[in-house]
């Protein structure tokens, strides 16, 4: 049980509340882009190239022009006019809004089709004619970097290949001596596939510019309303669009996971059509487009090499990366940080020496690279990391349990400084893999996996130790395109003691209305059904660079501890002044301050609040508000110890996920019921990779699984009856010890499930897989090892 | 995910829809259950003009055994099948098939009709009907006439099914004294279409020779099959296990898969061999 410091009522932090977001959004009353419906307002659709790489010869939009509604045909020439036809990424490369001549990937925005209805606009995408010359598009990363490869961004000038950059971290000459000198050295090449997150709502917008009051409104799919505005503003200041003429709503959001960070070229196609018009435009993608287009997460093929004794020590790791961005970078990183966070790959272990380095390329396939429920690649490196774990104990023929005991970080030595630059704030890695294996058997499980090979049948426990790094983050290291990542909480309360409370970042999801206003009820002892939160307006909430990569908690959730102390410090100069005593007297109990001594003598904080507005001391400010923009010192460490046990049909190479325990560590827990939600989600997340999910392309660049019909994503059914659990180790530097849980299990089940898998058939030669594993894959494995021969 | 323009008649009686399909001519739809053809439509893979619609026209659904048959009528949905007790207490294939059949939603209007109809050899309800020896009542202006399924299924999307005719009726011989049926098809997740499938039916005289046999395939050939050298070397038998395992050899040979994202030519060959084996003693077991 969590200890809880305030009363039921009042609500704070450790209080299983129910989250005040979902009264609306079980009735079918939340607001989503799509609902939002304004006079006049024209539609658009895209007509997208079915080509991943051709010229575009001509675009004969008459028969379209002729449906009666259709308005107009938008191509790249009209953006040109404008200098709109290209707009910059997030990590300063550049992106086509719509081609002049050239389309880079299959599903590429060509033209753009304004109709008075929606139904229209389709039929008139429908019938614009476009003319291509196709041409061998480059489809794989390796032959991307051969010397004959066709330079796919000839538009950039001097450009005479596809690499993209170099990244490195660590100290590679320590790290190559411990490898030619170690006993054990345990290697392997892995791909981490190209997925999507495929939340429910796609992306879309209704652009609405004001002629008159030179004024834009955005109403977005956005997880950065305020990052958004100020890239509008950058890329449109010269057709007089500054800052404070654009208004950004991200009303209710259907699910983001870093897919909702990008600006699309869908944006900004309805902004310049709506600055031209002078009518409201809306844009929804469907299901497809939102697959085949938008961006991808991860993509990473990883060498991964793990060093270490003959007894089990790990001494070192070497990853080397080749990431595939498609035809152009637009990650979702911070500036600094061009593989993300990948740098955590050292993981839960105690060693020297590290070193890892990535080359980036591009390919004829859809851009981005965005931190799908992951703190930018960190799920790639946990998975490298973790996948070697196991194989360097089955080399060295130990319990993979047990030697990720013996090479664990010690709880006394956090801080802890890792070889690749981290400071570990802190972890308890034994406690949690000790709870996580009491909880599922271990011991037992091991002896039923011997007994049950007797009886060729296969069942597998697989491991997985992961330490997460999020909260991006302090502002010396990580920025956006230069604006620092901290993030804001500004709290209103009102002369009889209620609140609203308003943030940088935003709920896709996450329950932000109910944990935000449990971290104010905290502090200030208002009980937090009297806490309104409110995110997503950039004309009222405070900046902030949004809602990803696990950041909203350890960033605005800080925040907004410290904007409520604040309060609390006028609240107690109020207390004082009222009471006639010196502030030193006075001791805090959550919603009141009392004389020390002399308990019955206090003042709530309701009343403290009333007299801020009615009788507030000479000299002191009135009113009863607070902002804090809050830069943390370090980032936080998340950490959990999951567990997988896996039945594979030794015939049919079904996988059947048996159990699954996830014991996470996020330090100190707002709201117990919303983190098991969080965990329960991500780790369906979780299996989604491990065993489902991959965007397949074909040599010729097209995509393979481009509708749900193909493209996996697991249900219900899918899922195993998620069990989880916690261990708690404060944040020492954050304000409430909290750490953010939103993408532990996303990054933490994958290699568990792999390692289940692997493990259950590592008897027959398998030393590892590569997910998705899925039946097909297993039973060609399993064929190449001479199995299916034997039992035919 | 928006259809082309299509026009919408509901239709009251067989023959008005019948008339509808004459006066409209080849770019008329029927729409059933619509789950299979609406999603083509909004796709834009099918484009009909019109659609007759034929949920309003009464006497369409029903579950029952008659002269010998049990009669399903063609608007009959999947989930009257789960819930029917006379398909429980005998034919536990329907069963073992209309669960693994999309999701709950699908399978609240899905029909049985529009699943023969559709002529998709990824459909499940093929295989079922095949291995029980089903036919179909077909309805056109001259009156109606009975296929057996074996000569229903003409090639992708094409059955005896003739313009201006709908599928009325289906049409299985009652199951007699020792009866058990099995069906189970390999899928990537739940409500997929089958990698592999298997419909098995066996029944036993007195004696406990094997006098009916049924044994059909889901997805693994251009159009639904049966496995006819593995019914005969059934019929007659006592159905041994190394019957069934020549049997489920057979299968796996008989077939003709295509590779897909589901899996290779290999990979379905084995799956069929497996799920037969699996189908087929399932069947006997039920039948004891």
């Amino acid at each position: 049980m969590i200890k809880c410091k305030t009363s039921k009522e009042i609500g704070g932090m450790g209080h299983s509340k129910k989250r005040k977001e979902d009264a609306r959004f079980i009735q079918g009353k939340g607001n989503y882009v799509d609902d939002v419906k304004l006079p006049g307002m024209l539609y658009m659709d895209i007509v997208r190239s079915p080509y991943a790489y051709a010229k575009i010869k001509n675009i004969d939009a008459t028969k379209a022009l002729e449906i009666p509604g259709v308005i107009a045909v938008v191509t790249g020439k009209d953006l040109e006019k404008y200098n709109l036809h290209w707009m910059p990424t997030l990590m300063s490369d550049t992106q086509m809004v719509l081609p002049t001549d050239t389309v880079m990937y299959q599903a590429q925005e060509v033209a753009a089709v304004i109709a008075t209805d929606r139904y229209i606009a389709r039929d008139g995408k429908e019938a614009v004619m476009v003319d291509y010359e196709p041409m061998d598009p480059v489809m794989d990363p390796f032959e991307a970097l051969n010397p004959d490869a066709p330079v796919l961004r000839s538009d950039k000038e001097g450009k005479t290949d596809n690499h993209i950059w170099n990244w490195k971290v660590g100290d590679k000459e320590k790290t190559e001596e411990i490898f030619s000198n170690a006993d054990v050295v345990v290697k392997q090449q892995m791909h981490i596939p190209r997925i999507h997150v495929a939340s429910i709502e796609t992306c879309g917008c209704v652009a609405s510019y004001d002629k008159v009051e030179n004024h834009l409104t955005m109403y977005m799919t956005t997880q950065a309303p305020h990052a958004i505005r100020t890239v509008i503003a950058l890329v449109a200041g010269h057709v007089g669009l500054t800052e404070e003429k654009i208004r950004v709503i991200s009303p209710d959001i259907g699910g983001g996971f870093g897919g909702k960070v990008p600006v699309y070229p869908g944006y900004v196609i309805a902004i310049a059509v709506s600055f031209l018009t002078g009518a409201p435009i809306k844009w929804i993608e469907d299901r497809s487009e939102n697959l085949q287009a938008d961006s991808f997460a991860r993509d990473y093929h990883i060498t991964a090499e793990m060093a270490g004794t003959s007894d089990g020590k790990i001494q070192a790791t070497r990853f080397k990366v080749l990431a595939d961005h498609g035809y152009t970078d637009a990650s979702a990183n911070p500036s600094k940080f061009p593989t993300g966070l990948f740098s955590i790959g050292t993981g839960s272990y105690d060693y020297g020496a590290a070193y890892m380095e990535a080359d980036a390329v591009y390919t004829n396939k859809p851009p981005g690279g965005v931190a799908y429920r992951c703190s930018f690649r960190v799920t790639e490196a946990v998975h490298a990391i973790e996948r070697m774990t196991d194989m360097f104990a089955r080399k060295v023929g130990k319990d993979p349990a047990q030697l990720r005991m013996e090479n664990f970080i010690k709880k006394e030595d956090f801080p802890w400084a890792s070889p690749t630059g981290w400071s570990y704030d802190s972890g308890d890695y034994h406690a949690g893999l000790q709870k996580a294996m009491d909880a599922i058997g271990y011991d037992d499980l091991r002896k039923e996996q011997l007994e049950l090979r007797k009886e060729g049948k296969f069942l597998g426990i697989g491991i997985s130790t992961f330490t997460e790094v999020v909260g991006a983050g302090p502002a010396q290291d990580f920025d956006i395109l230069g604006i620092k990542m901290f993030d804001s909480a500004e709290i209103r309360v009102h002369p009889t003691g209620k609140a609203i409370a308003r943030f940088g970042t935003k709920s896709q999801g996450q329950g932000h209305e109910t944990t935000y206003a449990q971290i104010i009820a905290e502090e200030l002892g208002i009980p937090m059904e009297h806490i309104q939160i409110e995110e997503g307006d950039t004309d009222t909430a405070p900046y902030g660079l949004g809602t990803y990569a696990s950041r909203s908690t350890p960033t605005a959730g800080a925040a907004a501890a410290m904007a409520a102390r604040k309060l609390r410090d006028k609240a107690k100069k109020i207390a004082a002044f009222l009471m006639e005593v010196s502030e030193e007297d006075l001791d805090w109990e959550p919603g009141k301050f009392f004389v020390k001594g002399a308990p019955e003598k206090s003042k709530t904080i309701q009343e403290l609040i009333f007299a801020a507005y009615t009788n507030h001391p000479p000299g002191m400010e009135g009113g009863f508000e607070a902002v804090h923009y809050y830069d943390p010192p370090n980032l936080t460490f998340p950490s959990g110890a999951y567990i997988c046990v896996a039945e594979v049909d030794a015939e049919t190479c079904d996988i059947k996920v048996r159990r699954f325990v996830a014991i996470d560590d996020c330090g100190n827990i707002i709201n117990p019921m919303i983190v098991q939600g969080q965990v329960h989600g991500g780790l369906t997340q979780g299996i989604a990779p491990a065993m489902y999910e991959e965007l397949i392309y074909d040599k010729a660049g097209n995509i393979l699984n481009g509708t749900f019909m193909d493209y996996l994503v697991p249900t219900a059914v899918e899922s195993p009856s998620w069990e989880t659990g916690h261990t708690i180790t404060p944040a020492p530097h954050h304000p409430i010890g909290a750490k953010g849980v939103g993408e532990s299990p996303t990054v933490g089940a994958p290699p568990a499930i792999v390692n289940a898998i692997v493990d259950a058939v590592s008897h027959l030669g398998i030393k590892h897989l590569e997910i998705p594993v899925t039946p097909f894959k297993l039973y060609k494995e399993l064929k190449a090892v001479g199995y299916f021969n034997e039992t035919a | 995910m928006i259809a082309e323009n299509f026009s919408y008649a509901a239709p009251s009686s067989i023959q008005e829809a019948i008339t509808m399909l004459h006066e409209y001519g080849e770019d008329a739809k029927i729409l059933a259950g619509g789950h299979s053809l609406i999603p083509m439509m909004k796709l834009r893979f099918a484009s009909p003009t019109h659609l007759i619609d034929i949920n309003n026209i009464p006497g369409l659904s029903y579950i029952r055994e008659e002269d010998g048959f049990l009669k399903i009528g063609a608007m009959t949905r999947e989930v009257d099948v789960e819930d029917s007790e006379l398909i429980k207490s005998k034919y536990h294939l329907f069963g073992d098939a209309t669960k693994l059949i999309a999701d709950p939603q699908v399978r609240n209007f899905g029909t049985l009709g529009g699943n023969l109809a559709h002529g998709d050899a990824a459909n499940d309800h093929p295989a079922v009907m095949m291995s029980l020896g089903a036919s179909v009542i077909i309805t056109g202006n001259e009156g109606s006439r009975e296929v057996s399924l074996d000569d229903f299924f003409h090639g992708f999307y094409t059955t005896a099914v003739e313009h201006g005719e709908i599928l009325t009726e289906i049409k299985i011989p009652v199951a007699k004294g020792r009866f058990g049926s099995a069906y189970h098809k390999a899928e990537r997740k739940v409500g997929d279409y089958a990698t592999a499938g298997v419909a098995a039916t066996l029944q036993f005289d007195e004696s406990g020779v094997c006098n009916r046999v049924g044994l059909g395939l889901t997805n693994v050939s251009p159009t639904p099959m049966r496995v006819s050298r593995a019914e005969e070397l059934l019929m007659g038998s006592r159905v041994s296990e190394q019957d069934i395992a020549a049997a489920a050899k057979m299968a796996a040979e008989d077939c003709s898969p295509s590779e897909d994202l589901r899996g290779n030519v290999d990979y379905k060959r084995h799956l069929v061999k497996v799920i037969t084996k699996r189908m087929l003693t399932k069947a006997l077991g039920r039948a004891k």
